[in-house]
């Protein structure tokens, strides 16, 4: 009797909130629907007429070329650095689970690029990669792998693997401590049942660890993936989707079509198709949230 | 933490049992400090820099065998004014972002289960949204409303990475909160407005330091924002200041690194003192 009487007044407390929710993440969903079906460049938006223009602004974007291009840069930028930031993230998790000393110290060091403001990260490796004196390339002279330097963000496949690999470096730190606390979550008497029985390292991380952590390790993925979707900073600041648009992803291009040519309508096409990845992907995590299995993280 | 409860009898009882420190352990941590080492390369890197001697050309010295501060000079002479607006902004942001999201998170503590996921359910769609797509539309609505190059549109804007956040964190600890202790203020006869003033709120602080940490990490490293809402004017965060000098001072690696280090100094901070929250944010938020 007494709870009924009081959801009213827990509405009120999640009101605030809510509303600021729908207007500053919902209403930006449907005005960006909207952007794309106009015609909203330089002009139209300082006189605020800007004509409906259905379907034209999707076709003039999807059938250009460099929507092909960004949306392939896009794909591999995304499944490779999804790829590497688990797979080294993962070995790096399996690696401190082992007790040793210093270990919790190390590991909270390990955060540290993950930490750091994107910009920064972004500037540091423009300098680590500067081809004439930058250190990269200087160990490499050193080595004498190279005795040219390696054009790394001027080249235009060394480009994409650059950002790709500078990526990786900003995101281990964060999936390192997710998988770490899957692998934390695994009672230890299964291992050492495990051990008993004459398991060695590599049958217990397949038949035991692997198991485990796949509902984790399955979140990990999906959130890497829908995070790393949208990311445009990080390529701005390394190579501003250059050169020649080698580095440009959906994201990049959309800034690029809205803020720099102020084709707005333009840039809402993107808008839309980053949308609707997103959603695929969150749809997916939802699934499996309700399955049971998995976590939802919200870093 | 529910990690401790799932390891064993005793404290440490599953520790002892799998590997015992010592020999063996040893060489895991020189193996790890050489990882770490690789790992936080570009971090000494930035630092290294950051001390060369400024003037010409910056070469790339292993060492910064005469340390010299001119870099952090010219840094705090040009980009002083952008800390102090960073700053600005995401205390700002702090305080919209708990000051939404606390009500909000005691208020889900006392709906249904079913609405509770439902509600959260949407909370985590919204972190969904690309921050470019929330930019496109911010900018017309702005530049109407005169919220361009303003500290409230960045705050208002900013937030929208924190409110989320919080809310998912603080409900995470709130519901945690025993009944009772509710139930009784409530005999006592306080209002609801008062029960969350007075006992939830104050047994929330390590929850509200928590998610406002956060909060002033992620709009302190906010870039999309700042470039695209903030196009002129005195209003610029450090972290379009590091952009910026990117674009003009790329002679002056030692400038452009001390500025960085600058904008490094609160993820420093934090991993410094407060780490065991920033721990428990990465695994709370992760966490259900």
């Amino acid at each position: 009797m007494r709870r009924a009487r009081e959801r009213p007044a827990a509405w009120l407390f999640v009101l605030p909130a809510a509303a600021y929710l729908l207007l500053f993440l919902g209403c930006p969903l449907v005005q960006n629907l909207v952007m794309s079906l106009r015609r909203y460049d330089a002009t139209g938006f300082a006189t605020g007429d800007a004509p409906f223009t259905g379907l034209r602004n999707h076709a003039a974007v999807l059938s250009s070329t460099l929507f092909s291009e960004a949306a392939v840069n896009t794909a591999l930028f995304t499944a490779g650095s999804v790829l590497g930031q688990f797979t080294i993230g993962l070995a790096l998790a399996l690696f401190f689970q082992r007790r040793f000393p210093l270990a919790g110290p190390l590991r909270a060091l390990l955060l540290l690029p993950w930490l750091l403001p994107l910009v920064v990260s972004g500037a540091i490796w423009r300098w680590m990669l500067d081809p004439d004196t930058g250190p990269v390339n200087a160990l490499l002279r050193g080595l004498h792998l190279t005795s040219s330097g390696i054009p790394w963000l001027t080249g235009p496949t060394e480009a994409l693997v650059s950002v790709i690999v500078v990526n990786i470096w900003v995101g281990v730190p964060f999936t390192t401590a997710l998988l770490y606390g899957g692998l934390q979550d695994i009672p230890p008497h299964l291992y050492e049942a495990a051990r008993l029985d004459g398991a060695g390292p590599v049958r217990i991380l397949r038949h035991l660890t692997w198991p485990l952590l796949r509902p984790v390790a399955r979140v990990v993925v999906l959130l890497g993936v829908v995070y790393t979707v949208k990311t445009a900073d990080l390529i701005l600041v390394l190579t501003g989707g250059g050169p020649a648009g080698a580095t440009q992803t959906l994201a990049t291009r959309a800034y690029e079509l809205s803020f720099q040519r102020y084709e707005f309508g333009y840039g809402a096409v993107l808008g839309n198709v980053l949308i609707a990845v997103s959603t695929l992907f969150a749809l997916l995590h939802l699934r499996r949230l309700r399955a049971g299995g998995g976590r939802a993280v919200s870093a | 933490m529910r990690r401790g409860e799932k390891r064993g009898p005793g404290p440490g009882a599953g520790r002892g049992a799998r590997r015992a420190p010592g020999r063996r352990g040893l060489p895991s941590t020189v193996v790890g400090i050489v990882l770490l080492a690789v790992m936080l390369f570009p971090v000494y890197w930035m630092v290294n820099t950051s001390l060369q001697p400024a003037g010409g050309i910056v070469r790339g010295d292993w060492f910064p065998a005469a340390p010299d501060l001119g870099g952090y000079a010219t840094a705090l002479r040009d980009q002083g004014g952008h800390l102090v607006t960073s700053l600005v902004v995401s205390l700002g942001s702090v305080a919209l972002s708990l000051g939404l999201a606390a009500p909000a998170a005691y208020g889900l503590t006392l709906l249904r289960a079913r609405r509770i996921r439902l509600v959260l359910l949407g909370v985590l769609v919204t972190q969904m949204v690309p921050g470019i797509v929330v930019a496109d539309t911010l900018y017309g609505a702005y530049a109407e409303l005169g919220l361009l190059n303003s500290s409230p549109g960045l705050v208002l804007a900013d937030s929208t990475a924190g409110v989320p956040f919080a809310i998912v964190v603080l409900h995470t600890f709130m519901r945690t909160i025993p009944r009772e202790i509710v139930e009784a203020a409530r005999m006592d006869g306080a209002g609801r407005l008062r029960v969350f003033r007075s006992v939830v709120l104050p047994l929330s602080v390590n929850a509200l330091v928590t998610a406002g940490v956060f909060t002033f990490l992620f709009t302190w490293g906010d870039f999309l924002f700042a470039l695209t809402l903030t196009t002129s004017g005195p209003v610029r965060p450090i972290t379009l200041g590091v952009y910026d000098y990117l674009g003009a001072h790329t002679g002056q690696w030692n400038a452009v690194m001390a500025t960085a280090v600058l904008a490094s100094v609160p993820a420093a901070l934090l991993l410094v003192v407060a780490q065991r929250f920033v721990t428990s944010g990465a695994t709370r938020g992760a966490d259900r």
